[in-house]
């Protein structure tokens, strides 16, 4: 065969590959087995969240942010009242940011116990996911007995969170937490010593810290190559600042680093958890910043003509935010996660820009991937942990 | 979350004073608000405003965040281009803004920053704005084929065309929107504190007052 019969040979990934982690178009260009160029085609999953969020009130865009990466749903409406908040000058009772705190942490523990089971899954193993979707479904019934719904929760809302949680789902919270690690170590031991699991994630996707600023990666990441880099310590928002958590760190920057990172992440976590629910034993009090955003009690609405017009006018016409302009941003699981809010005084929002880091972390696909093998497509795409629910908007 | 602390607010006061002496006259305007810096600079310095601010040891800027296109349609220049960095070094954040009509290309900054490649796409494809120097400027969340800019202000939210699996054909045809009910779209600012439109009727009232 003559050298000119020689050709790159082009395939398509998806959109419907169950290693794509939902709708992912990837024309891969291949020398052999080797990956030469990788295309991700995205925006199959595009909603115009963006458009639509400037067509809804403030209160009515809340729900949008549970759709965004719908592994975590509390994570990223608690960035969009962080930015409401900052924009309207609104302190937030205390009792809300430890509810807050703890709902977001599980929602950490969510995300990466879906991720890094799926992610086993992906290079084999089917025992992982089974486990680890056991544990979620446990969690996601407290945000179903605090909020009323498993996933679209809507629970955190400008000034506050929705309602109040009972004595009892706390209780019920920390009697969890004392099985958990139980299946944690479980899943550890399938995982972590596992020869086929590391001989298909040890060494393959390093990024270094150059590659990590100027592809701006975030999140674990960013943190497998050690770089301890965690908003919920740089740049403290809620009251994360008087919790006491390690930044787990990785070394080599591989997949297996950033495995390494999540499941240290997720007993972090518990950590956060746990001194959460001591001082919400202690700090008993509102949950919302009563005020112009946020509706009055129901008692005071059956007696009082003006909380009975103030609740209709603020879900009916909802409230005003002054004009101008805020970026907020928290820790989701899978990075830097933030909303870019313009307002103009009025009842809606100018201008949402969202920024999630998974959208960074998939358009480095084709500067990481390129060199490796086909099979470690699937194993990169796992360990950047791609939504496309907040990749697409 | 409103308590921005005075110390941050002077950090924040004097890295403004050093951008202000660094970048001299490409700077347009500078302010802080809620605790954030937000410089203005002409398109035609963006390239050299992002090195200065990624290179420079008192700024070190070198973590990419974001890039989003913003409508203002009753603008000349109808369009910012707002640019968000991260300086790990000193802990702070940047905002930059570039002002362009719908012609004016800006120049792209994706050998600075290659994370600024879907950025800019994005820019282009939901806004239009048009960026020099760009590898590769397709479209990006859209559908293949789609025309128009759906984030500007003058794109009706239905958009213009709606999509549907035709059994017969056996392909996916493209129709005109049919809505089965007009959009509603609510207007709660109120009466009390003044509209600038015309309520349906009223253009007659208007009318009978001039004649």
């Amino acid at each position: 065969m003559g050298e000119h019969d020689i050709r790159n040979f082009s395939i398509n990934f998806g959109p419907q590959h169950p290693a794509a982690h939902g709708v992912l178009r990837l024309v891969l260009e291949l020398d052999g087995e080797i990956v030469e160029r990788v295309d991700p085609h995205i925006g199959l999953l595009h909603r115009g969240t963006e458009k639509l969020i400037e067509h809804k009130t403030y209160l009515q865009a809340t729900p949008y942010f549970d759709r965004l990466d719908y592994v975590a749903p509390m994570n990223q409406e608690h960035a969009f009242c962080l930015a409401i908040e900052k924009l309207a000058g609104i302190e937030v009772p205390r009792r809300a940011q430890l509810i807050r705190v703890l709902y977001c942490e599980i929602g950490r523990i969510l995300s990466h116990l879906l991720n890094l089971t799926t992610q086993a899954m992906d290079v084999g193993a089917l025992t992982p996911p089974l486990w680890g979707f056991e544990e979620r479904e446990k969690l996601m019934v407290f945000c179903e007995r605090a909020s009323g719904a498993r996933l679209h929760s809507s629970y955190i809302r400008p000034g506050g969170v929705h309602q109040d949680i009972p004595e009892k789902l706390i209780d019920d919270i920390e009697a969890w937490m004392e099985t958990f690690p139980k299946v944690l170590d479980d899943i550890a031991d399938l995982l972590n010593e596992n020869r086929i699991f590391k001989q298909r994630n040890c060494d393959i996707g390093v990024v270094d810290e150059k590659e990590i600023l100027d592809w701006g990666f975030s999140g674990v990441m960013a943190r497998g190559s050690g770089l301890a880099w965690d908003l919920r310590r740089a740049q403290p928002y809620e009251c994360y600042d008087e919790f006491e958590f390690q930044i787990p760190v990785g070394k080599n920057g591989d997949c297996y680093d950033r495995y390494l990172c999540r499941m240290a992440e997720i007993t972090e976590s518990l950590k956060i958890m746990r001194q959460c629910i001591a001082k919400l034993r202690a700090t008993p009090g509102d949950v919302l910043a009563r005020g112009k955003i946020t509706p009055p009690r129901r008692s005071e609405m059956k007696t009082s003509m003006e909380a009975l017009i103030h609740h209709f006018k603020l879900y009916t016409e909802g409230f005003h935010v002054p004009a101008g302009e805020v970026y907020a941003a928290v820790e989701a699981p899978k990075g830097e996660f933030g909303v870019y809010l313009v307002g103009d005084g009025t009842n809606k929002p100018y201008r949402a820009k969202i920024r999630a880091p998974g959208y960074l972390h998939l358009q480095a696909m084709d500067h990481v991937c390129k060199g490796h093998q086909l099979a470690d497509v699937a194993a990169i795409i796992g360990t950047m942990d791609v939504v496309f629910g907040e990749i697409d908007r | 979350m409103t308590m921005i602390a005075q110390d941050e607010i002077a950090a924040l006061e004097k890295l403004e004073a050093h951008i202000r002496k660094g970048l001299g006259e490409k700077l347009a305007d500078a302010v802080i608000t809620h605790g954030e810096l937000t410089i203005t600079v002409a398109p035609e310095a963006i390239r050299d405003t992002v090195a200065w601010l990624r290179d420079d040891e008192g700024c070190l800027f070198k973590c990419f965040i974001d890039i989003c296109g913003v409508d203002y349609p009753a603008r000349e220049k109808r369009f910012d281009v707002v640019y968000h960095f991260l300086s790990l070094r000193l802990n702070q954040r940047i905002r930059i803004k570039v002002m362009v009509d719908a012609q004016t290309p800006v120049p792209s900054i994706i050998d600075l920053f290659p994370a600024a490649n879907w950025f800019e796409r994005e820019t282009y494809d939901l806004y239009g704005v048009i960026f020099t120097d760009h590898p590769d400027l397709r479209r990006l969340l859209t559908d293949y084929g789609f025309e128009g800019h759906p984030l500007r202000k003058d794109f009706p939210l239905t958009g213009f065309v709606e999509v549907r699996y035709d059994d017969i054909e056996g392909r996916v045809v493209y129709e005109p929107v049919k809505l089965t009910q007009e959009f509603r779209n609510f207007d709660f600012l109120s009466p009390w504190e003044g509209t600038d439109y015309v309520l349906p009727g009223d253009e007659k009232a208007d009318q009978a007052g001039k004649g």
